[in-house]
This record gives C-alpha cells, sequence and structure tokens, in this order.
C-alpha cells in the first residue's frame, strides 16, 4: 500500500475523518509508527505513520498518513476531532513530532521537565488554591495524581497526571512471538485481563484468517463476562465504601471473591489468564457445566439481591443522583465507550456492533440506554449489565454441557480447543468489550514476530471525561465519580 | 430503606481461620511453577520454555542443573506443560515456601550458601521487628502494577481475608507506617514517590515486594527466551523504532532497585493468601512454622 507523503496528506484526511465522525461514525484510535526504511525508500529514511481508527458499522476502518522523513510536526488533529486530544499528546510524548494547533501539549505518559510540573493554575480568583492528591493516595489504589482546583468545596476545575505507571508496554511488544503476546496483552490492564487477550487475539486471528472452534468461543464468552461481573461489583463496593455503607460494602466485596473463586476454579487464575491463546482457548473448563449453573445461580441470586436493596437504599442514591454528569452531546461528540457511554445515551457495545466469538450464536441485545448520565446513571447501567451477563452466562453453560466436549471437561480427550494460528506477516486490528468499554488492539507482525502492537483501553479513552464532569460537584462528591467510572490507571499510562 | 446491618448477618461467618487453621483455597492455590527432577539428562531448550527467562538448564557447572526463578515466573505454565518429567505447579500459596527473604531464595533449588544468607536475613528481620509483632500498620504503594494486584491487597481488607483480625491494618499516613508495601515493576514515574514515601517512614521498617513484576520486572524486564535469571537483562528486542518511548528502559527489573527490599513475594498477581502470608513472615509471625527451607 503506497501512502501519500505530506503533511498536506495530514490535513486531507482529517477533514475526511471529521466529516465522517460529523455523519456519525465513531473516533476509536490515533496511533503513530515509524515505518522501517527498508520498506519504502531507504535513504529517506523512517517516516512517521499516523494511523487513524474509525469505528463504523460492523468494522473499524483504518485511515492512514505518512508524514515526511524527518517532519517536526504535522496540523493537529484535536481541533477538528476532540476526542484525539490525549492520543496526540501520546504522539508527541513518544516521538517528539508537534501537532501544530494542538491545545495543550503537555506531556502525557513520560514525565516532562520540572516547569511542565509546577502545580497548574487554570482558574483564577480570590481564595483559589490546588489541592494535589496522589500519586500515592490513601488507601489502596493505583497510582495517578488529581490536581484539583478549588475555592473551598466547589470543583471548578480538574488536572489529572497519569504518566507515574507509564511502563512501556507499546515498545515491549515489538519483537515478541504471536504467542508470547498474550501473555503481555493481559497485563496491560490487569483487571481487564481477559477482553485484553480477546482483542489481542482477534487482531492476530485476523492477520492469519483462522477462526477458533466453536468450543473455544463459548469458553472466551465464559470468561470475559465472569470478568465484567467481577468489575462492576467492585465499582459497586467501592461507590458504597464511599458512602459509608460499611455492610453493603463488605458483601459487595464477598460477592466479588466468589466470583474470583468461581473464575480460579474454572483456569487456575483468578483473573482468567492463560485462557485465552491465538486460535482459541488453551483448555476446557475444568468445572462441569452442572457444576457451573448451580454456582451461577447461587451468585445471582446474591449479587442481586444485595443490588436492589442498594439501589433502594435513599442515603445511598442521594449522593449518586445528578452527581458527575456527563452530557449525552459530550458523550457522543467524544464517542463515550462502556457503561460510561450508556449512561450517557451513547451507546458503543463491540459485543453487538462488531461481535465476536460466540456472541452471534447467544443473540445479545443492547442495554437499555440511560440518558441523564450521572453516577447513579452509569450504576443502574453496570446492574443491567450484569443481570445480562448471568444470562449468557446461563446460556453458555448449557450450551457446554450440550456439546460433546461437556462432558468431557476436565479430561485431555475429546475435541480441539484452539485452532491452529501461525501467522507470518500483516496488519490487523482486533476489538473486544471489556467491563470498562471497547478494547482496540493495532497489531503488526513481521516474520511472525510483532514489530508493533497499539493496545487501546477503554479507561484511555474514557478517562479524559473526568475534566467534563464536576458541574456543581464539590470535593466529597469526588470518590463517587471516580469509583462510578471504574476505570484502571494502569490501562490508561501503557 | 433496607436494613444493612440485618443483611450483614445473613451468611454467617465468611472468614477464614488462617492462619490458625489451613484452608482450602490458600492450599489448593496454583503457585508458580517448580522444579521437581533437577537430573535432566537432555537439559537442551528448557531454558527456552519460559518467556521471562526464569529458567536456567545447565548453565552452571554446580550439581544442580535445572534451577527455576520464581521472582521471574508469571505462571504461564509453558513449562510444566511441556515438561511434566521436569517441572510442576507449585501448591499453595502460604507457608514458608511462598515468600523469601532474599532474592535467591526464590530460585529454586536453592545452593547451600542462598540456605546460610536466608538464614541471616532472618535473624536480621526478627531483631528489627520484634517490637511490630502484634499491631502491624502498612502502607501500600503501587510501582507501576497491571491493577491487577490492587485488587489482591483490596481483598485482604474484605471480610474473607480480614486481616484486621490479625493486628494488620493500611494506614493512610507512611508516618504511622511499619511495613512497605509494594506491587508493581517499579516505573520511573513511580521511583521518586515511592522513595520519598520510604523515606518518610520511621524505624523500624519492612519492605514487602509483592508480586513477580516487583521483584524482578516480570514479563516487562526479562529478556524473551533469555538464558536463564542471572542473564536477564533489560530487553531491546525488536528495531529501535519508538523513540523517546524507550519502553523496557522505563521499567526497572523490580523495584529493588529504589527501596531495600526485605522479602520477597512471587505470583502474577500473588493471591490474597500469598500476600497475607508475606505480610505475617515480614513481622515474624509465622516463624514457628519456619523449619529449614527459607
Amino acid at each position: 500500500m503506497t501512502l501519500p507523503a505530506s503533511e498536506t496528506g495530514a490535513a486531507e484526511l482529517w477533514e475526511k475523518l471529521a466529516a465522517r465522525i460529523a455523519a456519525g461514525d465513531r473516533f476509536a484510535g490515533l496511533f503513530a509508527a515509524l515505518r522501517s526504511p527498508h520498506s519504502g525508500d531507504a535513504a529517506a529514511g523512517a517516516a512517521l505513520v499516523l494511523s487513524a481508527h474509525v469505528a463504523a458499522g460492523a468494522g473499524i476502518d483504518t485511515m492512514q498518513v505518512a508524514l515526511p522523513p524527518g517532519a517536526a510536526g504535522y496540523p493537529a488533529l484535536t481541533p477538528l476531532v476532540g476526542a484525539a486530544f490525549w492520543y496526540e499528546r501520546v504522539i508527541h510524548d513518544q516521538f517528539g513530532v508537534v501537532p501544530r494547533g494542538h491545545p495543550r501539549l503537555a506531556p502525557l505518559v513520560l514525565h516532562g521537565s520540572a516547569e511542565d510540573h509546577a502545580l497548574p493554575r487554570h482558574v483564577a480568583g480570590y481564595g483559589m488554591f490546588t489541592i494535589p492528591h496522589g500519586p500515592v493516595r490513601s488507601g489502596v489504589m493505583e497510582s495517578i495524581e488529581y490536581l484539583v482546583e478549588t475555592p473551598g468545596e466547589a470543583i471548578p476545575h480538574l488536572n489529572m497526571r497519569v504518566f507515574y505507571k507509564h511502563r512501556g508496554i507499546e515498545k515491549r511488544f515489538e519483537g515478541m512471538s504471536a504467542a508470547d503476546g498474550v501473555l503481555l496483552a493481559e497485563r496491560a490492564e490487569g483487571i481487564a485481563s481477559v477482553a485484553h487477550a480477546l482483542a489481542y487475539c482477534h487482531a492476530i486471528e485476523r492477520i492469519a484468517g483462522c477462526s477458533p472452534p466453536e468450543l473455544a468461543g463459548l469458553v472466551r464468552v465464559l470468561h470475559a463476562e465472569l470478568e465484567r461481573i467481577a468489575n462492576h461489583v467492585d465499582v459497586a463496593a467501592k461507590l458504597a465504601d464511599a458512602a459509608g455503607l460499611a455492610v453493603a460494602a463488605a458483601r459487595f466485596a464477598v460477592h466479588k471473591e466468589r466470583v474470583l473463586r468461581l473464575v480460579s476454579g474454572l483456569c487456575g487464575s483468578r483473573f482468567g489468564r492463560g485462557v485465552v491463546v491465538p486460535g482459541g482457548v488453551s483448555a476446557r473448563p475444568r468445572m462441569s457445566p452442572g457444576a457451573l449453573l448451580t454456582e451461577l445461580g447461587r451468585l445471582e441470586k446474591a449479587v442481586m439481591a444485595d443490588a436492589d436493596s442498594l439501589m433502594a437504599t435513599s442515603s445511598f442514591l442521594d449522593r449518586l443522583r445528578t452527581t458527575g454528569p456527563l452530557t449525552p452531546a459530550r458523550a457522543r461528540e467524544h464517542g463515550a465507550l462502556g457503561p460510561i457511554g450508556r449512561a450517557s445515551g451513547f451507546s458503543a457495545d463491540a459485543r453487538t456492533e462488531r461481535p465476536y466469538d460466540a456472541y452471534p450464536s447467544l443473540g445479545l441485545l443492547p442495554v437499555r440506554a440511560h440518558e441523564t448520565g450521572d453516577a447513579l446513571a452509569r450504576l443502574a447501567v453496570r446492574w443491567d449489565e450484569v443481570v445480562q451477563s448471568f444470562d449468557l452466562l446461563r446460556r453458555v453453560a448449557r450450551e457446554l454441557a450440550g456439546t460433546a466436549a461437556g462432558e468431557l471437561a476436565g479430561t485431555d480427550g475429546g475435541g480441539a480447543t484452539a485452532a491452529a494460528c501461525e501467522p507470518a506477516a500483516g496488519r490487523a486490528a482486533g476489538w473486544a468489550e471489556a467491563p470498562q468499554g471497547e478494547v482496540l488492539y493495532d497489531v503488526t507482525l513481521e516474520d511472525g514476530r510483532i514489530s508493533r502492537c497499539h493496545p487501546r483501553s477503554a479507561s484511555f479513552h474514557n478517562l479524559v471525561l473526568m475534566h467534563d464532569v464536576f458541574a456543581g460537584d464539590i470535593l466529597t462528591d469526588f470518590p463517587f465519580i471516580e469509583a462510578s467510572f471504574g476505570l484502571s490507571v494502569a490501562g490508561v499510562a501503557l | 430503606m433496607s436494613l444493612w446491618a440485618l443483611r450483614g448477618l445473613r451468611n454467617g461467618v465468611v472468614t477464614t481461620k488462617w492462619p490458625k487453621r489451613p484452608d482450602g483455597y490458600a492450599d489448593g492455590w496454583r503457585g508458580p511453577a517448580v522444579v521437581q527432577n533437577q537430573d535432566v539428562a537432555e537439559p537442551v531448550g528448557l531454558g527456552e520454555l519460559c518467556p521471562t527467562g526464569a529458567i536456567s538448564a545447565g548453565a552452571g557447572a554446580s550439581t544442580r542443573a535445572v534451577r527455576l526463578d520464581q521472582g521471574r515466573c508469571i505462571l504461564c505454565g509453558r513449562c510444566a506443560e511441556a515438561r511434566p518429567d521436569v517441572f510442576a505447579w507449585s501448591a499453595g500459596a502460604t507457608g514458608s515456601d511462598a515468600a523469601a527473604l532474599t532474592r535467591e531464595g526464590l530460585v529454586l533449588p536453592h545452593l547451600p550458601e542462598d540456605d546460610e544468607a536466608i538464614g541471616a536475613a532472618r535473624a536480621r528481620l526478627r531483631e528489627r521487628t520484634a517490637a511490630l509483632r502484634r499491631s502491624v500498620h502498612v502502607r501500600h504503594v503501587d510501582g507501576g502494577s497491571d491493577g491487577s494486584e490492587e485488587w489482591e491487597v483490596q481483598a485482604l481488607l474484605g471480610p474473607v481475608y480480614d486481616i484486621h483480625r490479625l493486628g494488620v491494618f493500611f494506614t493512610a499516613s507512611p508516618r504511622h507506617a511499619d511495613v512497605l508495601l509494594v506491587t508493581g515493576a517499579g516505573s520511573a514515574g513511580m521511583a521518586g514517590p515511592l522513595r520519598a514515601t520510604y523515606e518518610a517512614m520511621p524505624d523500624p521498617r519492612v519492605v514487602i515486594a509483592a508480586g513477580a513484576d516487583a521483584v524482578s520486572g516480570g514479563l516487562l524486564s526479562a529478556g524473551l527466551n533469555s538464558a536463564g535469571p542471572n542473564s536477564a537483562g533489560p530487553d531491546s528486542a525488536g528495531p529501535d523504532s519508538a523513540g523517546p518511548d524507550g519502553g523496557s528502559a522505563t521499567v526497572m527489573g523490580g523495584v529493588s532497585g529504589i527501596v531495600p527490599v526485605d522479602v520477597w513475594v512471587p505470583g502474577s498477581p500473588p493471591s490474597p493468601f500469598g500476600i497475607l502470608n508475606a505480610l505475617l513472615i515480614a513481622v515474624g509471625r509465622l516463624a514457628d512454622d519456619w523449619k529449614g527451607a527459607r
């Protein structure tokens, strides 16, 4: 594929991209990679290729443009497509190339200079001060720094520094074999291990042109949905804790532990690691479908009984109602993913729009959309998803029982769990719906090894929306808003 | 309005009795790999089985030819699957075998000089922690984890593990902390805050590195298919094409380069029982169980 190597190319492409997004497509990511000289003009040096991903209907389109070798900058996409705000800052961090016209080109995933990290003051006025909160925060939390600008109670501006946890995951992928890459994908965002492994493997399978066996599709859905339940219950526990409901927080913590123990009973890992491999899954569940159904039934009863009580506790609901509202217009403009988008009337669900594995045959319907966009709506969406997940899981368990493989669960004989998958070279995008929203992987292979892999978590795409949800909310609302987002910092600062 | 206090009584006591009584889940846990047979006639290719370079085979001329570094093991299970005659899963996240008091203590099987060093480290740690044995305050710091480690540490505060029953408490202020519990590989951004937290703690202080990432950097720092635990350095695989995004240069090989680590816990992530076990080992509460090994 030949690419136009010019800056005007970038400007033209952005125009086209903006037009598509205005027409209803969703901006899904912007990545940069150096195209090695040997594939083009060796004398000219490596060219930086910008790849924009657009979710349209049943697929993800990749639009790309090559900057001239040695280019110091290009016209920024952010003024046209606001959702590119953090993506272009990452590209600037990684390659030093300047998106001209970008509104705030501060370091995002890398340390900047000392001046960059002086306390920023975006709001001026009598009595205004900044509370630096983090990166070492009270309680057991991931490292992130919030700079809260406040006159005492209201939060007119919030700034976030996410670079503390940057681990160089993208770079680490390079040179790995396709089979080893899945181990790293599982560790990109640990609380969504299965979704990251799925998105990665879908990209690899697309390059290899193989498709996993039916049994593998079922096992993948099984683990993906259990991961969703664990995450949503964790959010409920954190919200209850923020409201001081000690018993509710403790009970949801017990339910979460039961889910993790069920996962470890199925595969040996509490986070479903090692299950998903390119081409399928590594093994059948170690639990019989009958035992799985019984445990699912007990678990659903316990979780939903407490969920119903929580949603009838008025002192709790008062704290969530109208807290941290994300307007439907902002959600649509940004393409907000997962429960955050669905709570604001924007439904982007990879499982229904671009279904994969066993989802098409299981007949998944989109969850009910909410419009209010506050913390309460986000929790309500999560409960809807939990109900749906339990329903899916029961159907998966019955399907597993129906297959011959179900009878052989726990043994090594019987039907295949993985198709042969030996990709050589190529590039493809893969996606999966994590509990936080769509995870997107853009993988390039050369000679069976990864030459470039961009993971894009829903946490990265969504966290920037925290800037926009403090409409009249005060300091004591902060833990509710953070918990209701339900994101992982590890997935942000890859 | 629902009566949460009454709901709380519904399930009776869900808390584990461990360490007073054994716990089926703790002991049925799938731990890091172990070498069950080091006298392998053909040790060729064993090192390549491990994606983090935890296995060294026949490199040292000592009597023990095959060694495995649990501090690098990410529990992928490839070695046990490919060579069940040599490798196996270890069982149990608790007991004296589930955490080590020296880095070398995680490399199995031990050499005689390792055992001596472990004995000396244990004596030193015992002396330091004598005063805080029954009431321990822990400060957790995420030094660049993947997020799953935090879930497992948070689980300790829930009713199932309930560390408060053991006199262990998490504290927000490092000034009140006796133990620094570190997760994550030690990202460049967290080196300063982590060091500052350690320095803000009063003596005596104990540092626990929880998880393969914190111990060695795990998959993040290890050279793919490198020769073994002693030779694996920061990986520079792939074309150097990412400019200042120096990947593995961003991540150090674990947190021991930033703070002095006393207790090393394997696992990716370490299970709640594994972390609880390490906390008790750190303050000498499992001293009576220490027989031999480490």
